[in-house]
Formats: C-alpha cells, structure tokens, sequence
C-alpha cells in the first residue's frame, strides 16, 4: 500500500448506519488480517447511533514482520485523519458522500467502495411532495473526491442472496483488490465467524464479482409497468393524430388511466379539453409543449379522483392481489390475507352516492346523524375474506353511476375553471402558466389531507391577478407553490404571502 | 437480558498465566479486575460502559467461582456509595458508570467516600463520552477528581497499558487511601486489541469475612472534627503518598527526542492520536518514536510537580495536549512552573481550539504550529496535495445534500405510538409544554415529531416541569422513560409532584428495559429474571406514593386508547398529578427474543402468522403525511411507479414487524386507504386451505367478472 520504505499501517474507514452490520464488517477485517500477517485494531464510536443512527468504524492493518523486525509494536490511530485514508466503505450512497464531507475520502489515495442505493433521511422522507436529495450530485462528488470509486447497488445483491449488505461490502472490497489478501482469505474469515456461512459467501460472492466486472451491477430497479393493454383504446390512435408526439406520453398514460377509471367517454372528455390547450402550444407556445404535457399530467389525475369507488375497485382487483403477494415476497406454501384500513367519512360517502342521497346526507337531519354515527371510527376490511371483498366489491359496482355523484360534478367544475385559468394565463406569460398548471399537485390525498391541498390551491389561485403584475411573476409562484409544500399548517404559504407582498 | 450477549466473549475471562487475551477494551478491563483480587463491583450502564455491565453480568458464574459480588446498582449513587465496604476492610471494589452524568449523579457518595478514605481499593471506572458519538453535555470528569481529590487515571488506550492501569490503581489507592478514577474513552472502550494474561485473583479477605467481624474507625466519617481532619490528611498524608507511588511505580512516561528544546506533554488517553498526528507531520515514526521529548500523563491528577519541572527544565517551549476545558492541567503546569521559578514557555489552548474533540485533524493542526513556532526547520515540506482542489470541489458540490441521521426510534419501536398520540392530541388541544427526560423517548425532540423542549436529566423529566405549577387552562406534560423512573423518577418526579400539588401530566414510558443503555433489566421489567427482582409495576409504585389518577396502558399501538388517556388527563377536573404509564415492550429486544422463537416453530412446521403492511402504490397520492406521523425506519419512500405522478410513494420495507401503528395512525388521523395488513400464514392447517380454497373460487369468480366488465368499458 505505501509508496515510500517508511512502514505504514492500512487505514480502513467503514461508514454505516446503525443495525447495518458495520461491526461485523469491522470485525471481518481485522480477523482476516490477524490471520494474514496482520496486526488489527479497531474501533468505534456506537453509542446511541446504534438506533439507526450514522456511525463509523475505524480499522488498522499493520504489517506484524515489520513490527517485529523493529522489536515494538506499532501505535495504531483510534480514528480517521482527512488524507490519510486508504480505503473508505460505506453501506449507502449519503453516507458516501458524508465520507466525502468530512474529509477522509481523498484523491490522492482512498478507494471509495459504496453501495449507491440509498436509505432516505428522515429529512427526505416527510417532504410533503418530492424532498429526495439529487443522487447524480452525490454520485459526482464521490467520484470526483476518490482515487477510485467502487460502487454498485449492494443492497439489491444482498436481498438477491438472501443475506445482509457487510456481506457483499466485504466481497467488493475483495474484489476492488486493495488489500493484499487472496479472495481466499477472505472466504476462511467468513467461514471462521461461523454465523449465516453460506448466505453470506453468497453475498460476498456477487458483489466480489461486480467489484471485479464479472458480473454486470444491479440496474436501478424498474418502475413497475403497468400490465400491457390488451388492446390500445382506438382512442389513443385518435391522440396521436390531433396531439404532438412530445406529449404522448403523458396523454397516452391520460387516455389509459380514464378508461380504466371510468370508460371511453369519459377519455374522450379528457381529449376535448386538452385540445384547446395544444392549440395554443402549437401555435404560441416555445415548442417543449411542456404546457400541454403538465396540463395532461394533472388533468388525468384531477379526472381520475380518489374516490370511494376507485378505492374500492383498486383493491379488490387481482392484480392487487398479485402485487401484495409479491411484496411481501410470499412463498410457496404460504397463505396470505390482506386487511384494509379504511376510514371514510360522511364527506366521502355523500360524495360518492347520487347527488339526490348525498345532499340529503349532508344536509342536517336523522340520516347524517346515522352516516356519522356509523364513520366515527375507522373499519378494517378483510379484503381477502368474501364478506370483506363483497362489501368492496358493491362499493366498486357504484362506478356506471359516478356521473350522478356531488364529488363528480364539483371535480369537475373545479378542473374546466383551473384549465381556463391556464389558458388565460398563457396568453401573456407561458411560464406562469406552466407554474399555475404544476399548482395542481397541491391538491391530493384524502380526508384532511385533500381538503389541505385545495385551500392552498384555491389561496395561491385567489393570488394570482396581483402575481400577474410582479415582477418574474412564474419565479414567486414557484415560491408559493413551494411554501404551500413547506408544511401542513399552511403557516409558510402565508408567511411568504406576506412576505412578497401578495396577502 | 441485555441487548447485547457476551456469553462467548467471557470465556477470555478464564484466561490464566501465559494465555493471551483478545477482544474488546470493556472485556479486558473486567479482566482486570479479575487479576486484581477485586470483591465486588456495581456501576449502573450507559455509553461507553454499558457493555461493563452487561460483560460482568454474563460473567455472573466465573465472578460466583471467585467469590465477587456484582450487582447492577440502581443508580451511579449506588454504585458509589457501594465503595463504602472499602473504607474500614481491605477489601477491593470497583464501580462503573458513564461520566460526567453518572458523576454528576455519584458524586454525593464520591465526596463522602474521598473524604474518610479507603482501606482497601477502591476503583472508579468511568466512561468519558466526550466528542463524536456522545448523547451528554460536553464536560470533564477532571473537575471531579479535583474537587474530591480523587486521583485520575487517563491511560493509553492500548489494552495492555489499561489493563496494567486497573492493577496499579487499585494498588494506588491502597498506598494514598484514597479512591481512583479510571478514565476511559469511547473509542478505547470499544477497541479491539490485545495482552497477555495473568491469573484470576480470588480476594483473600471476603465480604463475607467483614460481614461477620465487622469494623468501625469514627475518624473514618464524615462528620465534624473528623471532616476537618480528613482535609487536612488529604494534602499533608495522602497526597503525598500517591505522588510517591506514582514516580516510583513510573506510571508517567516520559521520551526524549532530537528536538529536545521543545515538548510535548499529553493526557495518557491522547496518545494513539497525538502519534499519528506527529507522523502525519513527520515528526514520529509508526512506532511511537517521537524526534520531540514526550511527557505521557496516564495520571492526569495529580500532577506530579517533580516530573513537569524535569521535563520542562532547559526547553524553550512546552505544548500541552488537554482535550476538554477548562484547561485544569495547563493552568495547574504554569503555577508548577513559576513556583519552581522555570521560565519554559507553556503552550496549551492558546494554539489547539477551546473546545471540543482533539480529533487527528486537530492535532495536526495545532503540532504545525507549535512547529512552526520554535523548529520550522522541522517541519516536513507539508506540500497541499495535488488532488487537493477535486476535494475541496466534491465537498462544496455536497452542500447541504448530506443530511442529518440522527439515532430515532427503531422500526416498530412501541414508544413512536405515543408520540403520535400527542401529536393527535395536539391538533385538539393545542400545543402544550413538554419536559423530556434522558432515554430513547428523547428522540421524540427531533423530526418527525419535535415534541419537548427541555431535558434536565435522567428521571427529572418531571421535576423540569415543577415550576409549571400554578393556574393556568393548560398542563404540562413530561415524559419519562422506565428507566430514569426507577433511577430518580420516584422520587425526584412523582413524588416532588405529588407533595407539591402539581396539576400536570407525567407520562412514564414502560417498555421493560432500560433500552437506550442496551437494554438492562430494571425493577419493573415484565419478565422474571433470576438474577434480579423483577416485575414490579410502576402503576403500584406511584399509587404508593399517593398518586391518585394513574392510568396504564398496557399496549402503546392502541392509538385510540393512547389518544383518549391524554386528552382525559389533559382535561380532568382532578387534581394532583396524572401519570400514564405506557406499555409495551422495547421492539428492538422483543425483535431479538421472538424471531428465532418464530423461526423454529415454522421449521417444526407449527402454523404461525407473521403480519406485516403495505401500501398500495396506486392509491398512495404521495403526500407522506402517514411517514410525518410515524418515522419508522421501515416507512420509506419509493419512485412513484405511476407515470403520471412525480412525487415518491411511501413504502413500507421488508423490516416492518407489523406493530399495527401505521394502520391506526391512518384510522386514527383519517389519512389515508392505502395502508393494508397482510397476514402470512406458514404451515397453514387444513382448516385454513380449505377456507382459502373456498375464497379463492368465489372471489375470483367476481374478480373476473370485474376484469370483463373493465374490458367492456374500453
């Protein structure tokens, strides 16, 4: 390892995440090395990171020839030191780049061997829409600050091996070939550790192998396709005639989506009130048809409302049921039951039932009081068992007469109104119009969560005419779109409001 | 049981003369101990030191051969004041606990103990949680060593040097008749290495002998005139004494060098660092071979005049390396220096930072300087390395895209559910004042709750909201964990509540162990133990103290139950404190005690069910409200399979243990339909494969109606 005659020990750094296996990992190493020729040390810093914390794990590898040689035993560092880091390991891609961060990944002489699948931060997860840090910029960086860069999706591996991610760490560092020990000494260590051998000489077998090239990494994995149509609605034929080719898609998956929601009419809805918006692209637009697409995008979605009865069908298809099974990765022999927790509420129930039932629902009298009573508490739903299916299943069997509900009439007016707004808002600025159709995504979920959304749609919406008359008006409704998702009390839309002059 | 077994482990323990011992730096203390003839030992767990405890309570059998009591003391004042069996027999006793809070908490006894003195030895081992790692405030046990004038150890952290420290201090001890600190930090508590072992010791006078020709020496107590006496003894006996017994035993170790204008003296537990870093300068070789004299202190106190005066005679400049501040050895050198009236320079904090952790970076820094200062011919080119500027660039692209993890609640953890209810309860309520206690229910100040704002220490999550007593519409609500409730919380807490007519809400969190600390059993876990008393309730011990509206739950993930409790004690019209105990036990133990139970029964093919949930990619709009309310690891976030939608979907892991929380968090705050249960049923009976086949043919039946009728409207 070292490039000059003066005796030097191997500096390993091994950064995981508590429960992760670093220890292990740790242990591996110096055993291996002991075995090898080695003096070991290592240490930690465990502490309450153990709760699924950060942590590192510090190992030096001293030449035992040399130390005997020079008749005293060599003083081995109890923690990394920025540029003197011989190799870096670490179980995910952030903590990648916290290795990176905190100075010990140099480029000059550390090996970076990293899994690239990430664990989210708790910061990252509950972002109200998308709070995923960019994974190329934590991917670049790595690359840049290393001498070498080892990295691969481990985690995959080892679910394919049925084992845990140190193992396959421990293959890649074998085959990335900085130590100097054979893949052979490497394989006793895991056999002396007597624990889980073979699984683990399997996970270290394959992330050995994609260290080393043999084997090709893991791709990311797919998005879950949806099942092939057995036949493309004549209507997407139609799109493609009347639509650019940018935005197919998006209106294909539109067209898909609406069809399956509710039937071919309801798809040609869809296409009758996207023309106008492709008309304009087409003729005033800056040829990305971004308009168009977004306005796509969230038109088939605003259509396509979570109701009781999507819900309700969702769940009880047999696809669904295929896709829990696989999730939970059930086995041959196993049986599976699947339980829904549902809770609607008299809102929802009103929305759904004709539009004559419903208003009676809403209105005060014997009949809401009942539907209360009856939706105070949430209902766990068997949907596995035939009662629990059927009583989906009559839910479901609502959708011919969704045409007749409240819900559908509202969601309606409310979508015909946002597309006219776009399309008045596009004639002077195409890029506010864009921002305004991008506002659309405030307004999901269910329960309090939709009624959430829709207030801040319907503020920023009520904003817009002095927005109009700001300066870079798409730049600070960008801003309010992002306040609006900042937190759920609403507290930082009206916050910037204020701040920008528009409350 | 312990989180953690090291029932393989304590083998070494067993080890005798000639064998050679490997393994952690905790486990090669206790062999210490062994080696020295030690009676007894207690301490009370935490970080570094909890594996101490849980090393010597595996170790039961090998310590009942040698005739040493150990015992998990109930609080670090226990475990003090249980050194009083060496103050009037020669009887060798150690404690163990995590400074400076379980010094803090210790130190009544301490100063009692130092005051009178010791007969037999007396060995205080503490963990220094100082720097990266530690959950405590950032302070120095050195201020307790001086304030009692207790002589502290802070030695190598290589296992031989430890090892050796525990013989020589027990042995110190006994020469100055005065307590010893053994201090050791994180890293070396947990490093692995190793030394050769001597024979176990069985001590020649027992506790047993004591007990049945008991002793007294009136000026062995604390009260006065004795307790003038005992100062006075303190610096004209004792004192003294140990320095003798430190020069002569040459516990300090001191090396010359080329460079012999300058030095460099360093706290004993510096060393490994100071070294690389001095190589890293290239200033000493890989074997400890420093061109600059050393001075390692692995006593840090006292300070042994004689010593400092002889290394700093004839040098230009000294630098001091004295982690932690205040800066007690620099000021105590410089007052050493002029008595002797020596003109040597004293560096120290004026060239490394105030505070904070001396890591490798740090001390390469400040040894630069120093350098640069009286040898600059010294210094090694010190050229910035050429790849110096892609660093510096990857670390600027970084910028704010590595976050924070912080240590939270563990996948299925039963205490997340009462957090959520006070979330719940929140939306209703309004916010309220929270006082936290010290535990894993301390997580609840980060995200996703950020719920409390004051933590004053281990069982004082009640007491930090004694002032709070006075009219007002709304309550305070403290937390507490079963471990801080057992260690001061009764008293401290409840009782302080009670006597003082508080009118606020103390929840006290019951799942069984003492569970940031690894998992120990306490006096309210739920299982038998043999070894202790267990299964005492914490609703008895309340109500025996004159709670009266005292509630407990018996499972946390009852949301409902959870959220209703706290809104009743939140608005009852009674008086006096409410205390909720909340239980359920600790998941991360419960996990370790029931999974290879449950994978034995399905490999014996008994029918067992494992549950776990899901959520529906397809009705899962992406808002993470459920994640908002719940922070298990195992709810995570995936690429929306949608293509029409763009933010992640949640998703829940393969890790989920199926606590149940999500689904009555989605019931409970009406978020959501995409949560489901699925049930796996291994080994199914016949009973269950002709349930399933009957379900299967008439669901199915319906479910292809269902694709037909999808078909038709296409």
């Amino acid at each position: 390892m070292t490039t000059t005659d003066t005796p030097r020990s191997i500096r390993i750094a091994v950064l995981a995440m508590g429960g992760e296996g670093g220890g292990v990992l740790a242990d591996w190493i110096v055993d291996m090395g002991e075995h090898n020729g080695y003096i070991g040390q290592t240490t930690s810093v465990p502490g309450v990171a153990q709760r699924t914390g950060a942590t590192i794990y510090y190992i030096e590898l001293f030449p035992r020839a040399v130390a005997e040689a020079a008749g005293r035993p060599p003083v081995l560092a109890m923690m990394p030191v920025p540029g003197d880091v011989d190799i870096v390991v670490a179980s995910e891609l952030m903590e990648a780049g916290r290795a990176v961060q905190r100075g010990i990944v140099t480029p000059d002489r550390t090996t970076l061997i990293a899994s690239t699948h990430r664990v989210f931060a708790m910061t990252e997860k509950i972002a109200l829409a998308d709070g995923r840090v960019d994974e190329t910029a934590l991917r670049d960086a790595c690359r840049t600050a290393a001498r070498r860069w080892v990295a691969f999706d481990m985690a995959t591996l080892a679910d394919r091996a049925g084992s845990v991610i140190s193992a396959v760490m421990f293959g890649a560092l074998a085959g990335s070939g900085s130590l100097p020990f054979s893949r052979e000494a490497f394989e006793a260590t895991i056999e002396r550790g007597g624990v889980g051998v073979s699984a683990s000489k399997k996970a270290f077998g394959l992330g050995h192998d994609v260290a080393q090239g043999k084997e090709p990494a893991p791709l990311p994995p797919e998005r879950e396709k949806a099942p092939p149509k057995p036949r493309p609605p004549a209507l997407v034929d139609e799109a493609q005639r009347i639509f650019p080719a940018a935005a197919m898609d998006i209106i294909r998956a539109g067209i898909e989506r609406l069809v399956d929601y509710q039937d071919e009419a309801y798809a040609h809805l869809y296409i009758d009130r996207l023309k106008p918006v492709a008309d304009f692209d087409v003729g005033r637009g800056d040829g990305s048809f971004a308009l168009l697409t977004e306005v796509a995008r969230h038109l088939a979605l605003g259509m396509a409302y979570e109701d009781t009865i999507r819900v309700a069908e969702l769940k009880i298809r047999h696809s669904r049921f295929q896709r829990v099974a696989k999730e939970v990765q059930l086995k041959d022999g196993q049986i599976l039951t699947i339980a829904e927790f549902l809770h609607p509420r008299l809102q929802e129930i009103a929305e759904t039932v004709p539009a004559w039932l419903g208003k009676r629902m809403l209105a005060d009298g014997w009949l809401r009081r009942f539907v209360e009573r009856m939706t105070q508490e949430g209902r766990i739903v068997e949907t596995t068992s035939i009662t629990g299916f059927l009583q989906l299943y009559a839910v479901a069997s609502l959708k011919p007469r969704r045409r007749q509900s409240l819900r559908y009439a509202t969601e309606q007016q409310h979508l015909d109104a946002w597309i006219a707004k776009v399309l008045d808002l596009a004639i002077s600025d195409y890029g506010l119009a864009l921002e305004f159709a991008e506002c659309r995504n405030l307004v999901k979920g269910y329960g309090d969560t939709h009624e959430r959304g829709r207030r801040s749609f319907e503020r920023i919406t009520g904003m817009l005419g002095r927005i109009a008359q700001q300066q870079q008006p798409a730049r600070l409704l960008a801003e309010l779109r992002a306040a609006a998702l900042a937190d759920e009390s609403g507290g930082k839309l009206t916050e910037t409001a204020g701040r920008l002059g528009l409350a | 049981m312990a989180e953690r077994s090291f029932k393989e482990e304590v083998k070494s323990l067993r080890l005798g003369d000639g064998d050679e011992f490997a393994g952690e730096g905790i486990l090669a203390i206790t062999k210490a101990l062994l080696q020295s003839g030690v009676s007894y030992v207690g301490g009370y767990q935490g970080a570094p030191i909890s594996h101490l405890m849980d090393v010597l309570a595996d170790a039961n059998d090998i310590l009942e051969d040698l005739g040493v009591h150990f015992e998990s003391s109930a609080s670090e004042a226990t475990a003090a004041a249980m050194l009083a069996a060496s103050v009037n027999y020669p009887l060798r006793g150690a404690v163990t606990f995590k400074s400076p809070v379980g010094t803090n908490v210790a130190s009544d006894a301490l100063a009692n103990l130092t005051s009178g003195g010791v007969t037999g030895g007396a060995l205080i081992i503490v963990g220094e949680d100082y720097g990266e790692g530690s959950s405590i405030m950032q302070e120095r046990n050195h201020a307790f060593a001086m304030k009692s004038q207790i002589w502290q150890l802070d030695p190598k952290p290589n296992l031989p040097t430890i090892v050796n420290m525990v013989e020589k201090g027990f042995q110190l001890s006994e020469a100055s008749n005065t307590p010893v600190m053994l201090q050791v930090r994180i890293r070396a508590c947990h490093v692995y290495g190793r030394f050769a072992t001597k024979d176990n010791v069985r001590p020649s006078f027992t506790l047993r002998d004591a007990m049945e020709n008991p002793r007294r020496d009136v000026n062995r107590i604390v009260l006065p005139p004795a307790s003038y006496l005992h100062e006075k003894e303190k610096v004209e006996k004792r004192w003294p004494a140990a320095v003798k017994f430190i020069v002569d035993n040459k516990l300090n170790e001191m090396t010359e060098g080329d460079l012999s204008e300058i030095g460099i003296a360093l706290q004993g537990g510096m060393y490994n660092t100071a070294l690389r870093a001095l190589e890293l300068v290239g200033l000493a070789d890989a074997f400890g071979n420093s061109r600059i004299p050393l001075y390692v202190l692995n006593v840090t106190y006292p300070l042994v005049d004689e010593e400092f005066t002889r290394f700093a005679r004839g040098k230009k400049a000294i630098l001091i390396v004295e982690e932690g501040q205040p800066e007690f050895i620099e000021q105590a050198v410089n007052t050493i220096l002029r008595r002797a009236d020596i003109q040597t320079k004293v560096h120290g904090k004026d060239i490394f930072p105030m505070a904070g952790e001396y890591t490798g970076q740090v001390m390469k820094d400040a040894f630069g300087k120093f350098i640069a200062l009286y040898e600059p011919q010294a210094m090694s080119t010190g050229a910035t390395p050429e790849g110096d500027n892609r660093r510096k660039a990857a670390v600027a692209a970084l910028d704010g895209k590595v976050h924070g993890r912080p240590p939270s609640f563990c996948t299925g953890c039963p205490e997340r559910p009462i957090f959520t209810a006070m979330k719940l309860v929140e939306r209703e309520l309004g916010p309220h004042h929270v006082s936290c206690d010290i535990g894993c229910h301390l997580f609840s100040i980060l995200p996703p709750f950020n719920i409390g704002a004051t933590t004053m220490g281990y069982g004082l999550g009640g007491a930090g909201a004694a002032a709070f007593n006075t009219v007002s519409d709304k309550r305070v609500i403290s937390v507490m964990g079963d471990g801080g409730f057992w260690h001061n919380g009764l008293v401290s807490s409840v009782g302080n509540a009670v006597f003082n007519k508080a009118d606020n809400v103390i929840i006290v969190v019951d799942n069984g162990y003492s569970a940031a600390t690894g998992g120990q059993d306490i006096l309210s876990s739920h299982h038998p133990s043999l070894m202790r008393n267990t299964q005492n309730a914490i609703e008895k011990a309340v109500r025996g103290i004159g709670v009266t509206w005292a509630r407990t739950i018996e499972r946390t993930y009852d949301l409902k139950a959870m959220v209703s409790t706290l809104r009743e004690a939140l608005t009852t019209p009674e008086k006096g404190p409410k205390v909720i105990v909340a239980q359920s036990e600790c998941m991360l133990n419960k996990q370790r005690r029931v999974r290879p139970q449950m994978n034995q029964a399905i490999k014996d093919g008994k029918r067992v069910v494992r549950e776990r949930f899901g959520v529906d990619p397809d009705t899962c709009t992406g808002d993470h409200s459920c994640i908002r309310l719940s922070g298990c690891p195992s709810l995570t976030i995936a690429p929306n399979p949608d293509p029409l939608r763009k933010d992640p979907i949640t998703q829940v892991i393969n890790s989920c243990v199926g606590c149940g929380l999500c689904g009555e968090v989605s019931h409970a705050a009406v978020l959501c339909p995409s949560f489901y249960r699925a049930s796996i049923i291994n080994n199914p009976t016949p009973a269950d494969l002709r349930r399933k086949k009957l379900r299967d043919a008439v669901i199915g039946f319906f479910q292809r109606r269902l694709a037909r009728r999808s078909l038709a409207t296409a």
